[in-house]
């Protein structure tokens, strides 16, 4: 069974070491997702597997055969930008764009896990069944992804922005 | 990375069937597994892939649940039996790692995460009882601010770095196991081994022993439970200091409590000292300080650690305090 990268099966790499993220790069040239550090600390490598998000550099890519990936060259439909992509620019949220791809990917996740109502470490009721997309909340869910740039506060306005009817 | 071969199991039977013979690992989400064997401190023949196996979260007819071993961490968090019943434990799993990794990361891989010592991934640089049996330990007279304070050993003095896993051993949860000799369930707090002189044995696990379930026993005294992590950073590191716990109060006395402490010894540490003591007395600081210091007794601090004894009695009295001041 093939693994599908934004909506193309490919078929998978024989040297079941190759990493998810090694696969997307060196295998087949979708350079967009970025590797950071490699094990699972900085969230560059972050990839939406059947719509949830993961770290590409702990996965192995054999372990995601028959599943759906979606990548940063995935995310908008028909070559033009997603509009959380375009609301990135408008707030200058970032500088060097190394961890965006990942930023972006997380985010896409992250406002579906806010849907389900999954809680996180700063929600105060575990019971209500819905989570209010505060400030605290956003920080505290993009905590896997780090910017040594420093434009977390653009990527919250970005985040907000592009969600406005989710955040509060 | 070592070459190994790959497998995915479908069942449990199949697993075990898998692994036997050879220098084989059960493969969970790999956040920890596959960094490690990109470290080489890790380097097993086969890799058994385990996430297709039981994960469903089922209700018991006690009233527990039974939570199958490739559960991924966040849908334990978010089951709502879990959020209202046993809220440490979705406290427990949201306070660790990121989301990504909690995405990927299963229940029975939590379980069996390694250390995150720094000399026990230092393969280059460090000497390690755990990885290499009989080395010596460069933790003890190293930097050793994050390490254990409660049952430690003169060969080993690293922490178990799991979240989840200390909401497991104050919930008095149990867990399922199959091997080729077959099945047996083990109490949650009798899994994982102190280091004494065998660090490198972490588990009472069989070769090639396999978790299928974590059973949570009904406990309905729980839905009056926290879980507070004490780090370095508001979020994403582990824990200096953590505590589980639950809280029974009939009038101003205390009739039952649950504790278990994270970030203090070299596997989950359940807090039976300070139960013990708190049992029947009054839901007080002083009662709860007192508690804390009848488990504290016991710590042994290292040159860099000493204050790790003051925050958890701090952060012990604190967790239970807020339980006392909320309604069940």
């Amino acid at each position: 069974m093939p693994i599908r990268i934004n909506r193309v099966e490919r078929g998978l790499p024989n040297d079941p070491r190759v990493s998810l993220l090694d696969f997307l790069r060196e295998y087949l040239g979708l350079h967009g997702t970025k590797k950071g550090c490699n094990q699972g600390a900085c969230g560059a490598c972050t990839v939406l597997v059947d719509g949830e998000r993961i770290l590409s550099c702990l996965a192995l890519a054999v372990q995601y055969e028959g599943r759906a990936v979606t990548t940063i060259e995935g995310l908008a439909a028909s070559g033009g930008l997603h509009p959380l992509q375009q609301a990135f620019i408008a707030h200058d949220g970032f500088q060097c764009g190394y961890c965006t791809p990942g930023q972006i990917c997380s985010v896409i996740a992250m406002v579906e896990e806010v849907k389900r109502g999954v809680p996180s470490h700063v929600t105060k009721d575990l019971s209500a069944e819905t989570v209010p997309l505060t400030h605290d909340e956003l920080r505290e869910r993009m905590s896997g992804n780090l910017c040594r740039c420093g434009a977390h506060n653009g990527i919250i306005d970005a985040i907000t922005e592009t969600f406005a009817e989710a955040a509060q | 990375m070592t070459p190994f071969t790959y497998a995915r199991a479908v069942d449990a039977v199949d697993a075990i069937r898998l692994a036997s013979g050879i220098q084989a690992k059960y493969l969970g989400g790999g956040t920890n597994l596959v960094d490690l064997m990109r470290e080489t401190i890790e380097r097993p023949s086969a890799l058994v892939d385990v996430t297709g196996l039981l994960s469903a979260i089922e209700e018991r007819q006690d009233g527990g649940l039974l939570i199958g071993a490739a559960a991924r961490n966040t849908a334990v968090a978010e089951h709502i039996a879990v959020r209202t019943r046993y809220p440490m434990l979705t406290r427990a799993i949201v306070a660790g790692a990121s989301a990504q990794i909690r995405n990927m990361a299963t229940v029975g891989g939590n379980i069996l995460q390694r250390t995150r010592c720094a000399y026990f991934y230092d393969d280059d640089g460090s000497r390690c009882n755990k990885r290499q049996p009989s080395q010596g330990c460069d933790a003890i007279d190293g930097f050793n601010r994050v390490h254990a304070i409660l049952g430690a050993s003169s060969s080993c003095v690293a922490t178990h770095p799991s979240d989840m896993c200390v909401a497991l051993a104050a919930l008095d949860a149990v867990v399922h196991l199959k091997s080729r000799s077959g099945d047996r369930t083990l109490p949650f707090t009798e899994l994982h081994r102190l280091p004494g002189n065998r660090p490198e044995v972490e588990t009472v696990l069989e070769q090639h022993e396999l978790i299928t379930a974590i059973e949570l026993p009904s406990l309905p005294f729980a839905r009056r439970s926290t879980y507070r992590k004490v780090r370095d950073r508001a979020s994403y590191a582990f824990a200096l200091i953590s505590v589980a716990a639950a809280l029974e109060l009939e009038g101003n006395t205390v009739k039952d409590v649950r504790l278990a402490l994270g970030g203090v010894a070299h596997k989950p540490w359940r807090a039976w000292k300070a139960e013990a003591a708190l049992r029947g007395q009054p839901a007080t600081d002083h009662a709860f300080r007192a508690a804390a210091e009848a488990e504290l007794a016991d710590a042994r601090p290292l040159r860099d650690n000493v204050f790790k004894i003051e925050l958890a009695r701090r952060t012990i009295t604190a967790v239970l305090s807020q339980l006392a001041g909320v309604d069940a």
